[in-house]
C-alpha cells in the first residue's frame, strides 16, 4: 500500500504540483478542494493509473469518491488489483 | 519611431514637424491611393492628422462638409474626418462609422487630440517619458524612440494575463505604456493637462429596454429581429467593401464568416477571393466545412496548412508582433494566413469577428445557461449530462458524476453574481500563476486581478440579465483586449494586411443589444437570430452545424513533430534566472513532462505556452530590444 501511495504522491508532484514542496498535500487533502487538478487532470490521472497498474477504470467509477485524494486513489487502486 | 512598424504600412513614410510636435505615419494604401498621403492638414494649415484604419462612411460625410465650406484636397477619409474635428470637435466621433486611432494636433491652441474606435479594433499605445508624450499603433515604435526608455515588464498586468489571457485594463505588459481604451478620446492641452473620456460602450440594457423595446410588442417576433439584422449586416458590409484596392474575405467553416462571404458574393459586385487555415492534425480542421461554403458560393478558395512545426516556427515572430504574452498559440495560424493574403497582392479582408460575442455564439454564455440550469434543480441526475453535450471532450471525463459535475462548472455559484458565467473560466486559468515566481507575487503588493475586474465593471453589469453580463465582459475583454489585438490586428498588420469586421459596425452592435437575450440564444440554440437571419444564404450544412470553437494545438506544437530548438533557449535556466519571472524548477518539470508526449490539460497547455511567450517577450523586448532602421526609407514625404 505504501509503495503505491509513494507512486501516486509521485506522479501528482511531477505532473499536477511541478515545484511545490512535499507538504503542499497531505494524502487525505482533497484534490478537488486543494485545485491540484481540473477535469482534464482527472483524465491524465486515470490514464496513467490504467498504464502503471494495467487496471480497467470504468465511467461509472470516475467519482471523488474513487479518486479525489492520495489515499483514496490508492484503496481504489488495490481494490481493482485485487478484485 | 516609424521603421519599426513598417509592416503596418509600407507604402509611403509622412512626416511633420512643428516645433514641439511631431508626426509620422506609415502608409497603407488602400483608399485615394494618389493622393491620400498623411499628414494631412486643414486648409490654412493650423491642424494636422495621422490616422490608422478607415471611416467606412466617409462619402456621406463629406457633401454636407463642402457644403459648410470645407475645401478638401484629397478624395481620402482621413481628411474628412480633420474638417469634421474642426465642425465639431470630440463629438465628430459620433458621426463615424468605422476602425481607427488617430492624433490631431491643433497648432494654435498647441493641443493634441487622440482618439480610438467604438470596439477596439485599431490599437493606440502612449507613455509620458521626460517630459513628452510618446505614442504609436505599436509598443516597439515608442521603445525605439529612446534606449534608455525603461523597458520592465509590469508583474501586476503578468498576473492579469495568467488570470485572463489578456490585460484586464488599459495598462500593457510594459511599465508605463498603456492603451487608450476603446470607445475613448483623449485631449493633452497646452498646459500639458491630460484628460481621457469615454464616448462610447457597448449598449447592452436590462430586459426591459429590450422586450418589448422601442419598437413595440408588435415589433418583437424573431422574424423581425432576423429580418432587420440582415439589412443593417448586408449594409454593414457593402460598406466595408469601398476600397480602392480589391477585398477579400476570410473563411473559416464557421457561421460568422461564411454569413459575411454570402452576403458579400449575394449583394455586391465584388469578386470574391477567399482565404482559410487548415490544419495538419483533424481536431483543429475544418476544411470540410470551408470546402461546403466554396462550392455552395464558387469562390476563388485559397489555403495555407498548419502542422505542427508550422507553429512552432512561426511562434517567436508572432510575439514580437503581439508584443504581450499569449496563453495560446492560436493567432499563429492567423499570423500564416494573413501572409498567404499577401502574397496574394491583398490588403483588405472581410473577416467575421465579433459575432459570437454580441449575437450570443460562445460555448461560456451556454455553459452558463445549463449551470443555472442544473442550480434550479441540484438533484437532478440528468441535468449534468448537458455539460457533456456541450464539451464532446469531456465525453469520457467525470462529468457523469454530479459531484464532479459541480465542482468543475461551480453549479452551486449564485446566478445572481455580476461575474457568474466567467468564475469558473478564470479559476481555470488562474492556476497557471502557480508558476510565477516569488519575486513577481510580491511585486504585485497582493493585488488580485479577478477583484480588479469586479470592482472595474461591477456598477456597468447592474440591471442586465446573467447573459447580457457575460456577454458585455467577454466584449470588453476577450474580444478587445485579445481577440482584435493579438489575434486580429497585430496578426493582419503583421503582414501588411487590413481586417475589417461587419459584425463589429456600430450600428450592428446597437441593434444585437436591442435582441432580448432568450432569442439570441434560444434554449441552447447559439446565435439563434442571426442563423434566421442567413436564411436561404447558407448551405444546411453551416447552419447546422455543431459549433468548433477556433483553436490551434498548444503544447503539441512545440512537441510534435519535432522540439523546437529554440525551447532550449527560451526557457534555459540562465534565462529565466536573469527574467526572474517563473520558477525556475517548475518550469524545468513542465517542460520535462512536454518532452514525454503524453496528454496535457488546459493548466500544461496555458501555462507552457504563456511562460514561452513571456520568456520570448523578456528576450526581444528588454534583453535584446533591437530595430533595424533602414538607412533610407522609400517613399518618403515630409510636410
Amino acid at each position: 500500500m505504501s509503495d503505491t501511495v509513494q507512486k501516486i504522491r509521485a506522479f501528482i508532484f511531477d505532473n499536477f504540483l511541478f515545484d511545490a514542496d512535499e507538504n503542499a498535500l497531505g494524502n487525505d487533502d482533497s484534490f478537488l478542494d486543494k485545485g491540484v487538478i481540473d477535469s482534464t487532470g482527472v483524465l491524465e490521472l486515470v490514464g496513467w493509473m490504467e498504464e502503471a497498474f494495467a487496471i480497467q477504470v470504468d465511467d461509472m467509477e470516475l467519482t471523488p469518491e474513487n479518486l479525489d485524494s492520495v489515499n483514496k486513489l490508492a484503496v481504489f487502486i488495490q481494490s481493482k488489483l485485487k478484485g | 519611431m516609424i521603421s519599426p512598424i513598417s509592416h503596418r504600412g509600407p507604402d509611403g513614410y509622412g512626416f511633420f514637424l512643428n516645433g514641439c510636435a511631431g508626426l509620422a505615419h506609415a502608409r497603407l494604401s488602400i483608399i485615394d491611393l494618389e493622393g491620400g498621403w498623411q499628414p494631412i492638414h486643414n486648409e490654412d494649415k493650423t491642424k494636422w492628422i495621422v490616422f490608422n484604419g478607415e471611416i467606412f462612411n466617409y462619402l456621406e460625410l463629406r457633401p454636407e462638409l463642402e457644403r459648410r465650406g470645407h475645401r478638401f484636397y484629397t478624395d481620402s477619409d482621413t481628411e474628412v474626418i480633420l474638417h469634421l474635428y474642426e465642425e465639431k470637435r470630440e463629438k465628430c466621433l459620433d458621426d463615424l462609422n468605422g476602425q481607427f486611432a488617430m492624433a490631431i494636433y491643433d497648432s494654435d491652441k498647441k493641443e493634441i487630440f487622440f482618439a480610438r474606435d467604438r470596439m477596439g479594433i485599431r490599437p493606440f499605445y502612449y507613455t509620458f517619458h521626460k517630459g513628452c508624450l510618446y505614442f504609436a499603433s505599436e509598443i516597439k515604435s515608442i521603445f525605439a524612440v529612446d534606449p534608455a526608455m525603461p523597458r520592465q515588464i509590469n508583474p501586476e498586468v503578468l498576473s492579469e494575463i495568467f488570470t485572463f489571457w489578456m490585460p484586464g485594463g488599459d495598462e500593457s505588459i510594459f511599465n508605463g505604456i498603456r492603451q487608450l481604451r476603446p470607445g475613448h478620446w483623449a485631449r493633452i492641452d497646452h498646459a500639458g493637462e491630460f484628460h481621457e473620456e469615454e464616448y462610447w460602450d457597448i449598449p447592452f440594457a436590462g430586459q426591459e429596454a429590450m422586450f418589448p423595446g422601442q419598437k413595440g410588442q408588435a415589433y418583437c417576433t424573431e422574424e423581425n429581429y432576423a429580418e432587420d439584422l440582415r439589412e443593417l449586416l448586408i449594409d454593414a458590409v457593402r460598406l466595408r467593401l469601398r476600397s480602392d484596392v480589391p477585398v477579400g474575405a476570410y473563411l473559416s467553416g464557421g457561421i460568422d464568416s461564411s454569413a459575411i462571404t454570402s452576403l458579400v458574393r449575394n449583394f455586391t459586385d465584388n469578386p470574391l477571393k477567399t482565404f482559410s487555415v487548415t490544419f495538419s492534425d483533424n481536431v483543429y480542421d475544418e476544411r470540410s466545412k470551408q470546402k461546403a461554403m466554396v462550392d455552395y458560393l464558387q469562390t476563388d478558395h485559397h489555403t495555407v496548412n498548419c502542422s505542427y512545426k508550422k507553429i512552432s516556427d512561426a511562434f517567436p515572430e508572432v510575439v514580437w508582433h503581439t508584443e504581450t504574452p499569449i496563453l495560446r498559440t492560436a493567432p499563429t495560424p492567423l499570423f500564416l494566413l494573413s501572409e498567404l493574403v499577401n502574397r496574394h497582392d491583398y490588403k483588405v479582408v472581410l473577416t467575421g469577428e465579433g459575432a459570437d460575442e454580441l449575437l450570443g455564439g460562445y460555448d461560456i454564455f451556454k455553459e452558463a445557461k445549463i449551470r443555472a440550469f442544473i442550480k434550479k434543480n441540484p438533484d437532478s441526475a440528468f441535468r449534468p449530462l448537458l455539460l457533456k453535450r456541450l464539451y464532446p471532450y469531456l465525453a469520457l471525463s467525470p462529468t457523469q458524476s454530479a459531484e464532479y459535475a459541480k465542482k468543475f462548472f461551480d453549479t452551486e455559484a449564485p446566478v445572481s453574481d455580476m461575474f457568474y458565467a466567467h468564475r469558473p473560466r478564470w479559476k481555470t486559468t488562474e492556476r497557471t500563476k502557480a508558476f510565477l515566481s516569488e519575486e513577481v507575487i510580491e511585486r504585485c503588493n497582493g493585488s488580485n486581478p479577478v477583484e480588479k475586474i469586479c470592482g472595474r465593471y461591477q456598477a456597468r453589469l447592474q440591471g442586465l440579465d446573467y447573459f447580457s453580463r457575460a456577454q458585455y465582459l467577454e466584449s470588453k475583454m476577450l474580444l478587445a483586449n485579445y481577440l482584435l489585438s493579438s489575434q486580429g490586428d497585430r496578426m493582419a498588420m503583421a503582414n501588411s494586411v487590413e481586417g475589417r469586421f461587419p459584425f463589429l459596425d456600430h450600428r450592428v452592435v446597437e441593434f444585437a443589444c436591442t435582441i432580448p437575450s432568450q432569442y439570441r440564444m434560444k434554449v441552447l440554440n447559439e446565435k439563434n437570430i442571426l442563423k434566421k437571419s442567413m436564411d436561404g444564404l447558407l448551405p444546411e450544412v453551416i447552419v447546422e452545424r455543431k459549433k468548433q470553437p477556433y483553436m490551434a494545438p498548444d503544447i503539441q506544437s512545440f512537441f510534435g513533430d519535432t522540439v523546437a530548438e529554440y525551447i532550449d533557449y527560451y526557457l534555459s535556466e540562465e534565462l529565466l534566472n536573469e527574467a526572474g519571472l517563473f520558477k525556475r524548477n517548475a518550469v524545468s518539470r513542465l517542460v520535462a513532462k512536454c518532452r514525454k508526449g503524453v496528454r496535457q490539460g488546459f493548466r500544461e497547455n496555458m501555462a507552457f505556452v504563456g511562460i514561452l511567450s513571456t520568456q520570448i517577450v523578456y528576450d526581444k523586448f528588454i534583453k535584446n530590444f533591437k530595430i533595424d532602421t533602414p538607412d533610407n526609407l522609400k517613399n518618403v514625404k515630409i510636410f
